[in-house]
């Protein structure tokens, strides 16, 4: 019998529904995955191996009953540890959360489940989705599974769905929630040779995920297929009248639109992203890009984005402006952690509970948005950033008029060493580079492997879309994927 | 525009993040890093450009004028609004004294 765990979500949910293998099946190779990893890799901050079973227990009950089976019956997932699940604890990877369980389950995180999807586990991530590399999380780093040939060096599985990321790699899951505010879908996914998309802003619900900059979250599904992300990003999507930014659309049969032949496309190539420097392996895994999406009949158009160097600065303005007011409400009063030092009062409280709770990232991105929000500096800060925000927006929609889809790299690197940018919170933030300006659009992007790089690490390639064209960037990425033929993965070592 | 150890303090004040003098000296330069690289924003000319308030445009709904129209969000759920406050007592977030 094969290894269920190397399967992708459509053959398990195929497999399950034509009687191959039953969902316990799978779900018990999963849970033993997950359990022999959890030491090595650190992906989970919880496991839940029973929650697996017994959705598994239901899902083989009912297709023995001649039920109708959901659209992901049978796949257990991982849950990125942002989403409130009822009844299992929901940390957002902070101390000040620690043992919080949330009595309500996330919006998302609801359809799945009642599309036949189990849980795993709650998933790491950075801090509150602060990082690109999982190495702000109160629970430990993730350990990518990847490692350079011949090196023992722990590498970084990117951030923040580092957790997801890294599970999915290794096969602890065959897919996997994130969530995106800068990059953090794309360039985790880009990190471990996996795929994921980022809707556009609005598609998925975020009621009952823990809020960062609630402008630019997103979530979206990580799997190692574009078809899986397709099949799970419809389940994950559509309006929710919780949400007051949800898009009431209806959710398109994306899996059924996927197509790959580009005939007729245009795929515009932004001259602002070949930056001064740029390393060849990236440069080299673009070109190769650029020429399979002519390959499958799409037209290569130069496009131009002029204000692309200004979004980083833009995006770390504005997500910490409201990641500073999001993160008010974390008081120890409500929930979550409370320090209360002898005889203090109620301002002391809070000031000792946020400095107990949160993590160094967390309270530098309060402090800045603060800051930038404070009298005297908001308009030269926030309001300045918000108007580049506009012409960045602007950009883009120009640049629509003259191509359908974007192609450009997902990150400018392979996955580095843990330790090796934490060190300079600058040198970080640069890694989302190419990730950011979607995000700070609002608009439809998704990262696919290319293949690996000199050292053997994998690579990615970003597509963005317009507004609501999530099937455009899913056919551009599955023209890439069969012509990538990325199958490498990582060796077992843990 | 930078910033000295008097506005650290100031900001994590009103941030209501209790930090010790040695992590106030820390995030100055830290801070003022990267308040150097946002400075690149002012040199883009943003003559007549509104500031974004949507990236999606969208209008606001309004919802059902009903109470408890929705079980999750609606009323009468006062143990589960207290079962994660680290103290509940009587039916209320307690809290230190608060004396004015």
């Amino acid at each position: 019998m094969t290894d269920l765990t190397d399967l992708t979500l459509a053959a398990i949910r195929d497999g399950v529904a034509g009687g191959d293998f039953t969902a316990r099946e799978v779900a018990e190779g999963f849970n033993a995955a997950v359990a022999q990893a959890q030491a090595a890799l650190n992906a989970f901050i919880v496991t839940t191996p029973e929650k697996a079973l017994e959705a598994a227990a239901k899902v083989d009950a009912d297709r023995a009953a001649g039920k109708p089976l959901g659209k992901l019956a049978g796949v257990p997932i991982g849950m990125k540890d942002l989403f409130a699940t009822k009844g299992v604890q929901t940390t957002a990877a902070s101390h000040i959360l620690e043992g919080f369980t949330p009595p309500y389950e996330s919006t998302v995180s609801q359809k799945l489940w009642d599309a036949g999807a189990g849980m795993l586990g709650k998933l790491n991530l950075d801090q509150f989705a602060m990082g690109s590399s999982n190495e702000t999380s109160a629970f430990g780093n993730v350990i990518s599974p990847w490692r350079r040939p011949g090196d023992t060096a722990a590498l970084a599985p990117g951030g923040s769905s580092g957790g997801s990321s890294a599970a999915i790699a290794a096969r602890l899951c065959p897919a996997a929630t994130g969530t995106d505010t800068g990059g953090s879908i794309r360039q985790p996914a880009a990190f471990t040779g996996i795929s994921g998309i980022k809707p556009t802003y609005g598609r998925c619900s975020r009621w009952g995920i823990v809020a960062f900059a609630s402008s630019l979250d997103q979530a979206g599904p990580m799997a190692r297929t574009v078809q899986d992300c397709a099949i799970m990003l419809e389940v994950m999507a559509g309006f929710d009248a919780k949400d007051a930014t949800s898009l009431d659309l209806p959710v398109p049969a994306w899996e059924q639109g996927l197509n790959a032949d580009l005939r007729g496309k245009k795929v515009g190539i932004p001259r602002e992203y070949r930056l001064d420097g740029l390393s060849a392996d990236v440069a080299k895994s673009w070109d190769d890009g650029i020429a399979w999406l002519k390959d499958a009949g799409a037209e290569v158009v130069d496009i131009s984005l002029p204000h692309t160097k200004y979004a980083l600065p833009a995006y770390y303005i504005i997500a910490p402006a409201e990641a500073s007011s999001n993160l008010a409400r974390y008081d120890g009063v409500r929930y979550g952690l409370r320090d209360l030092p002898q005889g203090a009062g109620l301002q002391e409280m809070y000031a000792a509970t946020r400095a107990a709770g949160f993590g160094a990232e967390v309270k530098r991105r309060i402090l800045m948005g603060t800051y930038v929000l404070s009298a005297g500096f908001y308009d030269a800060y926030y309001t300045q950033a918000q108007k580049v925000r506009t012409l960045i927006s602007r950009d883009f929609a120009e640049a629509f008029a003259a191509c359908d889809v974007i192609l450009a790299p997902t990150a400018p690197s392979a996955a580095f060493a843990l330790g090796e940018k934490s060190a300079d919170p600058l040198e970080m933030y640069l890694n989302d580079v190419f990730s950011v300006p979607a995000s700070l659009a609002g608009l439809p992007a998704m990262s696919v492997p290319s293949g690996l790089d000199s050292q053997g690490l994998p690579l990615g390639l970003q597509l963005i879309g317009k507004p609501f064209d999530e099937q455009g960037v899913l056919n551009a990425g599955l023209a890439i994927e069969q012509r990538a033929g990325f199958s490498a993965k990582p060796g077992k070592w843990w | 525009m930078s910033v000295d150890t008097a506005t650290v303090a100031k900001i994590a004040s009103l941030a209501r993040i209790k930090l010790t003098e040695g992590e106030i000296a820390g995030m100055v330069p830290e801070l003022n890093g990267i308040l150097a690289w946002v400075e690149q924003l002012a040199e883009v000319d943003v003559t007549g450009v509104e500031p974004m308030t949507a990236v999606i445009p969208n209008t606001l709904r309004l919802r059902a004028d009903v109470v408890g129209a929705d079980p999750l969000t609606g009323g009468g759920i006062r143990e589960a609004v207290l079962a994660n406050a680290p103290a509940a007592e009587h039916g209320f977030f307690g809290v230190p004294k608060v004396i004015e």
